[in-house]
């Protein structure tokens, strides 16, 4: 059974139709990757799929069940975790108290305490800012302060919205790496990039969104060689 | 120095009850960034229930209701503090429910205009016959009388100050309670969870924080402590103008200037912004002439928008891109 299972998922923004019927399967263990450009409806999956939208049609499985109709505090207690576009940060909060309330929902205390210890020890930079105000920090160190405060939360799924957006190429090598040591530990992650050529070396499989609809999907090694895939998005020839 | 001193006392007294009025306000805006003008009529609220309860209350301990010879035993008086408390908190609840929740999603004008709607019902229902009535009323006293007078001078010159029980009550009650809820927002994770939602609903809700159950617990709390106002207000001030009187108005009115002085959205500005409004009105009244003491207090509200138009602790966060 797929962890994630969406079935002919429409949504629109009053009048303007912004997912066309899509359908996407994550497996348990796979990093999937949604590409596309811009407008193309990748955000708004995510936001549909957290709850934070809700769709005209279609429906969405998490472990089998259906959450389309859940509210998103609740699909986040199921442990589907979204870190949105721009990173979701609380400004007005300590690194410290973003993280805590990635357990938000946890009561095992001595688990916590671990996947604390473990999420800073990936991102070392956090923990020398851990009393500052989150809304200090650098693009990088806030976007590291997101996935980390993302895993306190143990997740099932782990949904990154454009993790790369508007940070040095550095840093994004930098977060990668860490995106792929987690799935290596065993969280399944849906990936959302406009950074095409970036998405498709870290997963397994992609699917590519256009106008609202998947206009292609398949196993990313051979999507990165479609020729269609390299002048569309990956700048190729 | 005794005049000095007095007006101090009834400065501290008097700020504290804007402290609490204001918290109500900010915290509000806090979370869903608009002006609820219907808190002032839970101030109003929890003073007509603090007149109501002991009128009745009274009786049952032998005394008269409306001139009782000796205060009730503190029990009753604190008993009569928690039903407000509680009654209020319940009030600022069912409002949020049915008035502001439906308007979740709305352009926030709509919530501002529905406010103001409530705050209109508020204060007719209240002049209805069966529930508060549209005269005047005279509150029993519910504490003893003390004062503590203070001596100045020798001989000639010997003056008094007096210094009235009702005061340090209201001054350490109202502290007690900012005090919890100063720890509550900044010391606990429900609090946690509270600044985190008056940031970003969406993003909180994406933390599992149930966003409806925290906006209704804002009101609450918010609520609560204008009951307390209330209560504390017709203690010290026992002629009670009828529900609608423009005398409780201002006094909301001043409140939410508190708030906005000490930056609204700001629990702490809200506190310093109570005092420091108290402070101007009383020392203004006394020193050059109390004809005057609205015209301090915006004067005042002026002079810092002109200044700091964010209020003396509000600061707007600024992300980084």
């Amino acid at each position: 059974m797929a962890l994630l299972d969406i079935e002919n998922l429409s949504v629109s923004y009053g009048s303007i139709r912004a997912l066309r019927g899509i359908s996407l399967k994550v497996e348990p263990g796979e990093i999937v990757t949604l590409i596309g450009g811009n407008g193309a409806g990748k955000s708004t999956t995510l936001r549909t799929i957290s709850g934070l939208l809700s769709p005209q049609e279609g429906q969405i499985l998490f472990e089998g069940k259906p959450i389309a109709s859940k509210s998103p505090h609740a699909i986040a207690a199921n442990r589907l975790i979204h870190v949105p576009e721009g990173r979701g940060i609380f400004a007005n909060l300590t690194v410290e108290e973003n993280l805590r309330l990635g357990a938000y929902c946890r009561k095992d205390t001595h688990e916590i305490r671990q996947d604390y210890e473990h999420a800073l020890e990936l991102f070392p930079r956090v923990k020398e800012r851990l009393w500052q105000l989150a809304g200090t920090l650098s693009g990088g160190e806030q976007q590291m302060v997101a996935i980390a405060r993302a895993l306190l939360a143990r997740p099932k799924l782990l949904m990154l919205d454009e993790p790369s957006l508007g940070l040095a190429p550095q840093i994004v090598q930098l977060i990668f790496q860490v995106i792929r040591k987690i799935n290596a530990g065993g969280t399944t992650i849906l990936l959302v990039e406009q950074n095409a050529n970036l998405a498709l070396q870290v997963a397994h499989r992609a699917y590519v969104l256009e106008v609202g609809k998947i206009e292609m999907s398949g196993p990313a090694a051979e999507l990165a060689n479609s020729d269609d895939i390299r002048k569309a998005y990956l700048g190729g020839h | 120095m005794a005049d000095f001193l007095q007006t101090l006392m009834t400065a501290l007294a008097i700020g504290s009850l804007y402290a609490l009025i204001a918290l109500g306000y900010t915290m509000v805006y806090g979370v869903l960034k608009f002006i609820n003008f219907a808190h002032s009529d839970i101030v109003v609220l929890g003073a007509w229930l603090s007149y109501s309860f002991a009128i009745r209350a009274l009786p049952l301990v032998g005394l008269d209701a409306h001139n009782p010879a000796t205060p009730p035993p503190i029990w009753m008086t604190a008993g009569i503090f928690v039903a407000v408390l509680l009654l209020c908190s319940l009030a600022g609840f069912l409002i949020e429910r049915l008035a502001y929740r439906p308007l979740r999603r709305a352009p926030r004008l709509n919530v501002l205009i529905t406010a103001i709607g409530v705050s209109l019902l508020l204060q007719n229902v209240g002049q209805l016959d069966f529930v508060f009535g549209a005269s005047p009323q005279k509150m029993p006293a519910l504490l003893p009388n003390w004062e503590l007078p203070i001596q100045f001078g020798q001989g000639e010159s010997i003056r008094y100050v007096v210094l009235p029980l009702i005061d340090c009550i209201i001054f350490a009650v109202s502290g007690l309670l900012m005090l919890a809820l100063e720890l509550l927002i900044f010391r606990t994770k429900f609090g946690t969870a509270l600044r985190a939602v008056s940031f970003n609903t969406d993003f909180a809700a994406l933390m599992g924080i149930p966003v409806d159950r925290a906006i209704s617990l804002t009101f609450m709390l918010g609520s609560a402590l204008a009951g307390a106002a209330g209560f504390l207000y017709v203690l010290k001030f026992p002629s009670m103008n009828q529900p609608a009187h423009s005398v409780w108005v201002l006094l909301g009115l001043k409140a939410f200037v508190a708030a906005v002085v000490g930056g609204i959205g700001n629990i702490r500005g809200a506190v310093l912004g109570g005092f420091i409004i108290a402070f101007v009105e009383q020392f203004g009244a006394y020193y050059i002439s109390s004809n005057y003491r609205d015209v301090y207090v915006f004067s005042l509200l002026i002079l810092i928008l002109l200044i700091k138009p964010t209020g003396l602790l509000g600061s707007p966060v600024r992300e980084k891109v």
